[in-house]
């Protein structure tokens, strides 16, 4: 497509957006305002279901199908990381352990934050699952924070140490159990605001570690047979 | 007070999104864009969003940086290696 083309594309586009975000925005109430619309309906009934927490109420009680069009959504992306970014035939896979991955040139300090950041994160994660119910923070939060905390692994060891201490198979069953349990949570038992903050967390973060290391294995296994 | 705060997490944000456009290098930008992921979350905080705030920070810092130095590294790789050559 010729530059003059692509321009043309663009405003058009941009000018379509233009339409839409000022049409989206014109009724809004005022920025910083003490009224909205929204806010007067779900708090008043997330107060109703005496909830600690009324993010909680609306993401698992209130609203708790959308959310699982959400955790579906994240699922069928990691889902399709996986599959793309799988094997092909013209490549093969070198095995973890025959060959020295450990990231070559890290400073020994960084090595120690590694080592010390990572039972820190770990407790810091399973934290914000736990306590997403009743403070900022849930599933989906706490579920990264877990899945790229395993990561710190990687940062103060090598990459061997990462593969034993992430299996694969375990962390695709844990997906699929996780995201199975989450769709019966939503559909039979919305408001279970804890065990579907658990089933959540489980599977965010078995979707984080599964595409992390589907990169990992591009980045660093990978390559194309002669 | 209030307003002084948003207006300055604002105007960082604008200045830190302008830096990741404007750093050319892939690899100084995703460390770029891990920096404005976390200047995003101060924004959220700011706008009394703690749960999104969490959520930025976690995925715009750590994860999304992490898969694009992921992808350079294996673009590099492929392309510095022949077929074959190992080391």
């Amino acid at each position: 497509m010729s530059p003059r083309g692509r321009l043309i594309v663009f405003l058009l586009g941009g000018a379509g957006f233009a339409v839409l975000f000022v049409l989206g925005t014109v009724h809004l109430p005022d920025f910083g305002g003490t009224w909205h619309p929204y806010g007067e309906r779900t708090v008043s009934n997330a107060v109703a279901r005496h909830t600690p927490n009324v993010i909680s109420s609306i993401n698992f009680d209130q609203r708790a199908f959308d959310t699982l069009g959400e955790e579906l959504i994240l699922m069928a992306s990691a889902l399709a990381a996986v599959v793309v970014l799988r094997g092909v035939r013209a490549e093969q896979e070198e095995t973890a352990g025959a060959h020295e991955y450990g990231p070559a040139e890290v400073f020994d300090a960084l090595r120690i934050t590694g080592y010390l950041l990572l039972p820190i994160t770990l407790v810091a994660g399973v934290y914000i699952v736990a306590h997403g119910s009743l403070s900022p923070g849930g599933g989906f939060q706490g579920g990264i924070v877990l899945g790229s905390a395993i990561h710190l692994v990687y940062l103060a060891g090598d990459y061997p140490a990462l593969a034993r201490i992430r299996p694969i198979p375990v962390f695709e069953s844990g997906e699929a159990v996780a995201a199975g349990a989450f769709v019966l949570l939503a559909l039979a038992a919305a408001g279970q605001v804890t065990a579907m903050n658990a089933a959540v967390g489980a599977e965010v973060g078995c979707a984080v570690v599964l595409v992390l290391a589907k990169f990992f294995e591009q980045a660093l296994l990978v390559r194309t047979s002669s | 007070m209030a307003d002084a705060v948003i207006v300055a997490a604002l105007l960082l944000t604008a200045f830190m999104a302008t830096a990741v456009v404007f750093t050319r290098d892939p690899a100084c930008q995703a460390i770029v864009l891990s920096a404005y992921g976390l200047v995003l979350g101060i924004l959220f905080v700011v706008l009394q969003a703690p749960d999104v705030a969490m959520s930025q920070v976690a995925v715009g810092t750590v994860v999304v940086p992490l898969i694009v130095i992921l992808a350079i590294h294996a673009i590099r790789r492929h392309h510095t290696h022949s077929p074959g050559d190992e080391s």
